[in-house]
């Protein structure tokens, strides 16, 4: 099943990419693939912005908008003004 | 909290059964609907499974207890260093998400377990969905052990022993598949009963104004609930459209439709259900979001961004035409 992917805001900087392939490694939906020891973005739409990637990156080569992604915890921070968090 | 082992040492890593009791099974069948499910909670240490040496793998997870289980269930046989870190009682993938499933969390209970001088290898297995509160190299950093990142399920986990710690393609990637689905619905039912509650009010109220049948009553609204939480989330494939919001639409519609060829309506209630309805079902649906493992907080925004307004219309209008349906049935 996929979702909605024209919205997605991962980044990757492959001038920044080291080649560890660490994000190669934790992505659950296998988004990137290791092509000449430098990671590259094969399937950005299936992506779910879970941060995995980014927060093992040690080049800081990734950027994601990473968060919660659930609707009763995104209204609840729109109409609280407060970070969203699944309670 | 759960009580393991009834024999301690002190100092010494407790000792895990692989076997589940009934009690067990009767735990988890409870804690899927609810009950008690912030309590469902493992002491955080290191436990041993089967008899570890220093040698032998260290696996992590979180110390909610339906998680704990899923792993005891799933290592029969094996040796291992089982490293149980607080998450308050959350799962792995959720408590990742918060970031109490965690490089500080995996760091502490190292320092604590005194894994240095259990372990002569310098290993630990995260689970990978774990990977998004977890950053190997700080933990690499904090702790002097190297994060492998393990298969998604915990099933795959012998074979990934077996292959020298390495995860295939079919292993790293999440799926979200019927069982999957089924598991996660008696939740979402239990979630929503201050809602059917209110549906099965409005609906006797309704049947004892209105001349009409009390199944014709009662079980369009209801079953809109349970459209939303129960049948499009365990469907969801099946159901048009990538937006949750329309998923749901779908099934509120097709739902009403149902409603109105199974008991006579005339154009006041036909209008009524398809009005009133699908807008339940698909703020229900929508919020399935939360539940599932593939759908990203931009996609989530996007839809509040689309689809809010055009709901709340549609709802309002159902509302007045449930209103006006009931002063008929007053009325009369």
């Amino acid at each position: 099943m996929r979702y909605l992917e024209s919205v997605v805001t991962l980044q990757l900087d492959t001038a920044k990419c080291i080649g560890c392939g660490r994000c190669a490694e934790v992505c659950p939906h296998r988004v990137f693939a290791m092509n000449d020891k430098k990671a590259a973005i094969v399937d950005r739409g299936a992506c779910m912005e879970c941060g995995a990637c980014q927060k093992n990156c040690p080049a800081d080569a990734i950027t994601v908008q990473a968060g919660v992604g659930c609707a009763y915890a995104l209204i609840r921070s729109r109409i609280t003004g407060k970070e969203a968090c699944c309670g | 909290m759960l009580k393991i082992a009834a024999i301690t040492l002190p100092g010494a890593p407790q000792k895990i059964t692989t076997t589940l009791s009934t009690r067990d099974r009767l735990g988890h069948l409870l804690v899927r609907l609810g009950w008690r499910r912030r309590q469902y909670r493992t002491e955080p240490a290191l436990y041993r499974i089967g008899s570890p040496t220093p040698e032998s793998p260290v696996i992590v997870t979180a110390n909610y207890t339906l998680t704990v289980d899923t792993v005891r269930d799933a290592c029969a046989g094996l040796d291992l260093w089982v490293l149980v870190i607080d998450t308050r009682g959350i799962n792995v993938w959720c408590a990742a998400g918060k970031g109490t499933f965690g490089t500080g969390e995996i760091a502490r209970m190292v320092k604590e377990a005194r894994l240095d001088k259990i372990v002569k290898h310098r290993r630990l297995i995260v689970p990978q969905l774990g990977a998004p509160g977890v950053s190997a190299h700080r933990v690499k950093q904090l702790t002097g052990f190297d994060v492998v990142y393990g298969p998604v399920r915990i099933a795959d986990l012998r074979p990934f022993l077996a292959a020298d710690m390495r995860a295939n393609d079919d292993m790293r990637r999440v799926r979200f598949d019927i069982a999957d689905r089924i598991a996660v619905v008696p939740i979402e039912l239990v979630m929503a009963w201050p809602l059917l509650l209110i549906a099965l009010a409005a609906g006797l109220w309704l049947w004892a104004l209105h001349a009409a049948t009390f199944w014709g009553a009662v079980l369009p609204l209801l079953g809109a609930v349970v459209m939303g939480t129960v049948v499009v989330p365990i469907a969801l494939p099946l159901f048009p459209f990538r937006p949750f919001v329309l998923k749901g639409l779908a099934g509120g519609i097709l739902w009403a439709l149902l409603m109105i060829a199974l008991f006579p309506a005339d154009l006041l209630t036909a209008a009524r259900h398809l009005t009133l309805l699908p807008p339940v079902t698909a703020y229900l649906a929508f919020n399935f979001t939360g539940s599932t493992a593939f759908t990203s907080p931009s996609g989530v925004k996007a839809e509040i961004r689309w689809f809010t307004w055009p709901l709340l219309v549609w709802f309002a209008v159902g509302v007045i035409l449930y209103i006006v349906d009931m002063a008929r049935g007053w009325l009369s």
